[in-house]
């Protein structure tokens, strides 16, 4: 049978770049087979697809090396939903592209229609794609691709920002093209969950040492109350309904307590109101010394508690990475000589020392999760609050990360950690709360 | 922004459907007579024609005044200032000359955008007016993107206060705040914008020699009817200001 996709000493050097993100790869993909694409962050994947799909620009002063030929129109989906969608209505975004190719004007509805039911789309064309929810807009930014029937699929992370459900349902289509024949070249970082759908997995660089997969363990001992929040509700401004309304939780030193539910379940809104960012609407979320967290000055929450953001550029506030480290201590009244040094111990602690002079945001994702992480731990706060800390991150840094919060809470710090991977709730959690529309369930 | 964001009106009124570049032109041609003149008349009779215009698009005339509220306000301030500290000394009719002459001339601008919408002018600006794809839909998808900046801004500011940093204070702290929320949030624009570009290509549109379109927007005899109406207007507006004497104006003397 013919290759749908041969790469031989295939390279490709992005503009500005002295280091190759990916070299010397060799990559047969035959007409109609499944592959997973796996490896370490950083190991080029993202960039073999944008290769595959065209979308390496030269012009830029990007360069390539090799042999890179594919046969057949080729559809890609990105992991973003909120970056795939161009048009406000959803048939308009289907449609965009059937423009773009050229789609006699009279085919483009019916091709737009016949995309749509092929996913499943649940509502008419002119649904507003800013009401659709993450797994909707995934589904619909498969329909655009669709529409333009490609012989080769490429997906890159497609579930990554996904609730266990709006995951199933991409799943779900991904073996519907498979079935229907299509040439499927997946990135993922979760290779169980990818495996039933290829035929065979490709590891693009070997990781740099065994990893171990985390294990479940349970807290040696748990302690007195950190933070109580008694009766709390929560309303975003200008929003109809209460994100999150009578909740009772206390969070105790030397425990892991997972927060879960579907997306818009509240589970991120209560992290962040039990770390004191955002203000209850009605009831209290106190710590132990009953002070109101909301309430308390920022240089005097950091003391008692560390938060974790989803994105950790949204918490970057300097141009070097120790310096970064040094913001929380500084605040909190250490003198500079006593911050450096415990900037300086977690750099090594989190195998960030060769980087400690290196702009946070140039860093790449897993050692961005682990420089955000170690700002948390900088002004050693008993409680750690987390959202989605997983997001995004390979198999290294994963169970890093694992063992760093394992190890947080035998030392007796209180854990709350939003997220939907299921893995690490099994591997950490003492204690799982689930939300279901803004009520522990 | 919120101003010119479309309003709900009655899609069964007489201009609902019309086209937007239509729209666009009869508020131009208004807003150019009014720029023109500097009589209390003129856009008293022109502010009716306005009125007429609510009425044929089936704008909700409460939810119209709600939305221009801080219009009113703008537009009472600089009429007093104006008739006070005017060059020909405190005067009436040159405080009654600008505050109707902005009120109308701004809203000729918000009727015709809260009817429109945004999608539609897009269409309408590459169907008629040939203007690039790459523009038009550009800046279409990235208006898209504003309401999500807008969240990410609050998330910023949250992030800050788990770092340890009130974003408030004395006004020297507040700027430094202000403008190291603003580079994040500009990284964040960047990463996003570079995301959407990527996707947008991936399907075609930076490949494209030519483009096809799914929504054909008909340039008709109403929207001929309707700029020809407020052409009219425009020109009998000036007329019988020159009839009953009242004109004033930069031009047509």
């Amino acid at each position: 049978m013919a290759d749908a996709i041969g790469i031989r000493g295939w390279g490709w050097r992005h503009p500005g770049r002295a280091a190759w993100a990916v070299r010397g790869l060799d990559l047969r993909v035959e007409r109609g087979e499944s592959v997973l694409l796996t490896g370490p962050s950083g190991s080029g994947k993202s960039t073999v697809l944008l290769g595959i799909a065209g979308l390496l620009d030269r012009s830029g002063g990007g360069e390539s090396e090799g042999a890179l030929r594919v046969d057949g129109a080729v559809g890609i989906v990105f992991q973003d939903p909120e970056t795939q969608l161009v048009m406000a209505r959803a048939g308009d975004d289907v449609a965009f592209g059937l423009e773009n190719h050229c789609v006699p004007s009279v085919e483009i509805w019916p091709r737009v229609h016949a995309a749509l039911a092929s996913v499943g789309f649940p509502y008419p064309d002119d649904h507003p794609t800013t009401a659709l929810s993450g797994g909707e807009k995934q589904r619909l930014a498969f329909a655009g691709v669709f529409a333009l029937g490609p012989d080769i699929l490429l997906l890159d992370e497609p579930t990554a920002n996904l609730d266990a459900e709006g995951a199933r349902l991409v799943r779900g289509l991904i073996a519907q093209a498979r079935e229907r024949g299509r040439t499927i070249v997946l990135v993922d970082h979760d290779i169980d969950a990818a495996r039933p759908l290829v035929d065979r997995v490709i590891e693009l660089a070997a990781f740099d040492e065994a990893v171990v997969p985390p294990r479940a363990s349970r807290s040696p001992a748990v302690g007195a109350a950190l933070v109580r929040a008694a009766g709390i509700a929560f309303r975003y401004p200008a929003a109809e309904r209460l994100a999150l309304e009578g909740i009772d939780i206390d969070i105790h030193a030397g425990e892991a307590v997972a927060l879960t539910g579907r997306n818009g379940s509240g589970k991120s809104t209560l992290a962040l109101l039990l770390a004191g960012l955002l203000r209850p609407l009605r009831g209290s979320v106190t710590a132990a010394d009953g002070a109101d967290l909301a309430r308390l000055r920022a240089s005097a929450l950091v003391r008692r508690v560390g938060t974790v953001f989803q994105d950790p550029e949204h918490q970057f506030v300097r141009g070097r990475a120790d310096d970064e480290l040094m913001v929380g201590p500084l605040r909190t009244g250490m003198t500079r000589d006593v911050a450096r040094a415990r900037a300086a111990e977690l750099l090594e602690r989190l195998r960030l020392t060769p980087l400690a002079a290196a702009n946070p945001f140039t860093l790449s994702g897993g050692e961005q999760r682990r420089l955000s992480v170690a700002t948390a731990l900088a002004t050693d706060p008993p409680l750690l609050v987390l959202d989605e800390p997983t997001y995004g991150q390979d198999r290294v840094t994963y169970a890093e990360l694992v063992a760093l919060l394992r190890a947080s809470r035998d030392e007796g710090r209180g854990i709350v950690f939003a997220t939907h991977d299921r893995a690490l709730v099994g591997a950490l959690a003492d204690r799982e709360v689930r939300l279901e529309a803004g009520r522990a369930a | 922004m919120m101003l010119l964001s479309p309003l709900r009106s009655d899609p069964r009124a007489v201009l609902a459907a019309a086209n937007p570049l239509a729209k666009l032109g009869a508020a131009a041609i208004v807003m150019l007579v009014l720029f023109l003149s500097v009589d209390p008349v003129t856009p008293l009779v022109l502010l009716s024609a306005i009125a007429l215009a609510v009425r044929l698009s089936g704008i909700p005339p409460r939810a119209l005044l709600v939305r221009c509220a801080p219009l009113f306000v703008a537009a009472t301030g600089a009429a007093f200032v104006n008739g006070v500290f005017g060059s020909g000394g405190p005067s009436l009719a040159a405080a009654a000359a600008t505050g109707l002459r902005l009120i109308a001339i701004a809203l000729a601008g918000v009727v015709a955008f809260v009817t429109i919408d945004p999608t539609d002018l897009a269409d309408g600006l590459m169907q008629h007016l040939h203007a690039s794809p790459r523009f038009a839909l550009g800046a279409l998808a990235a208006f898209r993107l504003l309401p999500i900046f807008a969240t990410e801004w609050e998330t910023i500011g949250l992030a800050r206060r788990a770092r340890g940093i009130d974003d408030g204070g004395s006004w020297p702290s507040r700027v430094a705040s202000f403008r190291e929320r603003s580079f994040t949030l500009l990284v964040a624009a960047i990463r996003r914008g570079v995301r959407l570009a990527l996707a947008m290509d991936a399907r075609g549109f930076a490949t494209m020699s030519g483009r096809t379109v799914a929504r054909p927007q008909p340039f008709t005899d109403r929207d001929r009817a309707l700029l020809l109406a407020t052409m009219a207007i425009a020109v009998g507006t000036v007329v019988f200001g020159h009839a009953l004497n009242t004109w004033r104006g930069l031009l047509l003397q």
